[in-house]
């Protein structure tokens, strides 16, 4: 049996389009080595039958539902722990972010698996899913191979296409008491937005500042700039969001938002994955950075190596000169 | 109150990483520093420490690696650490993530720690996970990513950035933490703690001395294998202007977004 057990992450009655992407992939390598792809979701009230059902629709036949805290890992260790040791999955699979390292690592360590994290590719190879990830800045691919019962796969954010193949999912109610140490953390709030709620997800044109501006007050270059295109808005790093100089509301990558606009101006951004995973899809990536060996020329379309407080003020003023002729 | 530090030695940000060929490993030579990200978790631990909040009794730096990684220990010492541990053996060569993670909770093991601390990720592997790892041998609770760490009612108030915001989290000791960048500005260390920090205790210990099981670590015990490495699809190589007269730079930039339509 090569069933495959997909963890879905789920807030306020909605699932991760991340969580949904790997259920999509799972169900098809699933497939192709001869088995099923079930759904794992842990909280309350809110995971009704109907909602957990709707998994079907993405491939899974099974959702194994558990009652518990939402937000940490070691509760979904527990549970994950608990459904394969009954049902004997194969492969665990993650759509990533910062729940999906944690889960995965803790059930590598209790079920003595193999773990791969930031994979961008599950292939089928000879009955056993081996998985691609991409190292060193991306510029090899390191090809992973699982031994033993279980293995485990964390997929890198938005690397997952989400499909629909129609369907509707079963739903098994697991009873689990949690270990004790699992019960020594516990949620005080979750999802608390910080900072002004601005909208960058409808810009064409999105100007994002990082740690590179120096201070809060290096933003007002990116806001000019923003200002001086047609429906241009401004993001930033968690770097930045972090240090309070950003709204979180603002913030791309991989705890922050997914976005692919026309063009991306990335100031004073070194460009770390953890920030690449959230805008690569961009039409044009422009990058302005004075460190020459930033990542972020690795993958920018055009790169400008100087002083973006030279810079910045001045294309401002050209691009205005520029739609004013 | 006696925290424990995971340090990891790793090649310096200025020298480029590759894969050794032969071995399918990274190529761990070269110059060689302490991982930046574990200097802030040196840094928490001395904040707690100097905060009067909880007695902290005992600082002490944890690492496995070959004989070269004494130097991340002694970097850690110079930051504030007490004493260090270092746990090292030719078995332990080729552990992936799994196997690392279950050969330092047997080290940790022999130092019952009430708190372990550590970076969020190395600078190398780029693997944010090892805490995770750990924690569930040790069976303590764990947080990753954290970065505002209070101790309040004998517990710690953490806080993070997860998915969907910030999140606000009461966790019990013994736990293991790790710390993201922003959490703290890491202090330098003095002149005196530089040239001090060969003094301060160090223990070696082996794979036997903590009772690891042989068969779990390693290349052979590890249950990934990563031998194959091959290239991504090329994306096209970006155009590149080093920016010397500025007027002219911006002039290539607009023209450049002009001819895509982009102003």
């Amino acid at each position: 049996m090569s069933d495959v057990l997909i963890y879905v992450l789920h807030y306020e009655g909605a699932f991760n389009k991340n969580s949904l992407g790997a259920i999509s992939e799972g169900a098809a390598r699933a497939a192709e080595i001869g088995g099923e792809a079930h759904a794992v979701v842990v909280g309350g009230a809110d995971l009704t039958d109907e909602l957990c059902k709707t998994l079907g629709a993405y491939g899974a036949k099974k959702v194994f539902r558990a009652k518990g805290p939402e937000g940490l890992a070691q509760p979904v260790v527990d549970v994950m722990d608990k459904v394969i040791s009954e049902n004997g999955q194969s492969y665990a699979i993650f759509g990533g972010g910062l729940l999906g390292f944690e889960i995965g690592a803790g059930l590598a360590a209790r079920k003595q698996a193999g773990v791969t994290m930031e994979v961008t590719e599950i292939k089928a190879d000879g009955g056993k899913l081996v998985a691609h990830r991409p190292i060193l800045g991306d510029s090899q691919i390191s090809v992973s191979r699982y031994q033993g019962d279980l293995g485990i796969i964390i997929g890198r954010i938005n690397a997952f296409e989400l499909r629909q193949s129609g369907g509707e999912a079963e739903v098994v109610d697991v009873e689990i008491e949690y270990s004790a140490f699992t019960n020594q953390a516990e949620m005080i709030s979750r999802g608390e937005q910080r900072g002004a709620d601005v909208d960058i997800e409808g810009a064409d044109i999105l100007v994002a500042g990082g740690r590179g501006l120096g201070k809060a007050e290096g933003f007002e270059l990116c806001e000019q700039l923003a200002g001086a295109f047609n429906n241009a808005a401004v993001a930033a790093t968690r770097a930045v969001v972090d240090a309070g100089w950003y709204p979180y509301a603002a913030q791309i990558g991989q705890t922050g938002k997914t976005v692919s606009p026309k063009l991306y101006l990335a100031a004073g951004i070194s460009g770390a994955i953890q920030h690449k995973v959230g805008m690569q899809s961009s039409e044009n990536i422009v990058a302005i950075n004075k460190d020459k060996n930033a990542p972020i020329f690795e993958f920018a379309d055009l790169g400008i190596v100087g002083d973006l407080n030279k810079i910045l003020p001045k294309l401002t003023e050209a691009i205005k000169a520029k739609k004013g002729a | 109150m006696k925290i424990c530090v995971l340090v990891k030695e790793v090649p310096d940000a200025a020298v480029e990483k590759r894969i050794n060929a032969s071995t399918g490993r990274m190529d761990r030579s070269g110059e060689k520093n302490l991982n930046p990200y574990d200097t802030h978790a040196i840094e928490a631990a001395m904040q707690l420490r100097e905060g009067g909040a909880v007695e902290v009794d005992e600082i002490v730096a944890v690492t496995m690696g070959p004989e070269s990684a004494v130097r991340a220990l002694h970097k850690a010492v110079s930051l504030g650490a007490d004493r260090s541990l270092h746990l090292s053996d030719e078995s332990l060569a080729g552990s992936d993530v799994a196997a690392t993670g279950y050969a330092l909770a047997k080290a940790l093991e022999k130092e019952s720690p009430d708190l372990v601390l550590l970076g969020q990720q190395s600078d190398d592997g780029e693997c944010y996970t090892i805490g995770a790892v750990v924690a569930d041998h040790l069976k303590m609770p764990s947080l990753t990513q954290v970065i505002k760490l209070d101790i309040e009612e004998g517990a710690l108030r953490l806080e993070r950035q997860a998915e969907y915001g910030y999140d606000t989290v009461k966790v019990r000791f013994p736990a293991v933490i790790s710390v993201g960048d922003a959490i703290n500005e890491p202090r330098y260390p003095s002149l005196k703690a530089i040239m001090g920090a060969k003094k301060k205790p160090l223990e070696n210990v082996t794979a036997g001395d903590v009772g690891i099981d042989a068969s779990l670590v390693g290349a052979e015990g590890s249950r990934v294998q990563c031998g194959e490495f091959h290239a991504p699809a090329a994306k096209a190589a970006g155009q590149i202007i080093e920016d010397e007269d500025t007027n002219d730079t911006v002039e290539k930039i607009v023209a450049w977004l002009d001819e895509r339509k982009l102003i």
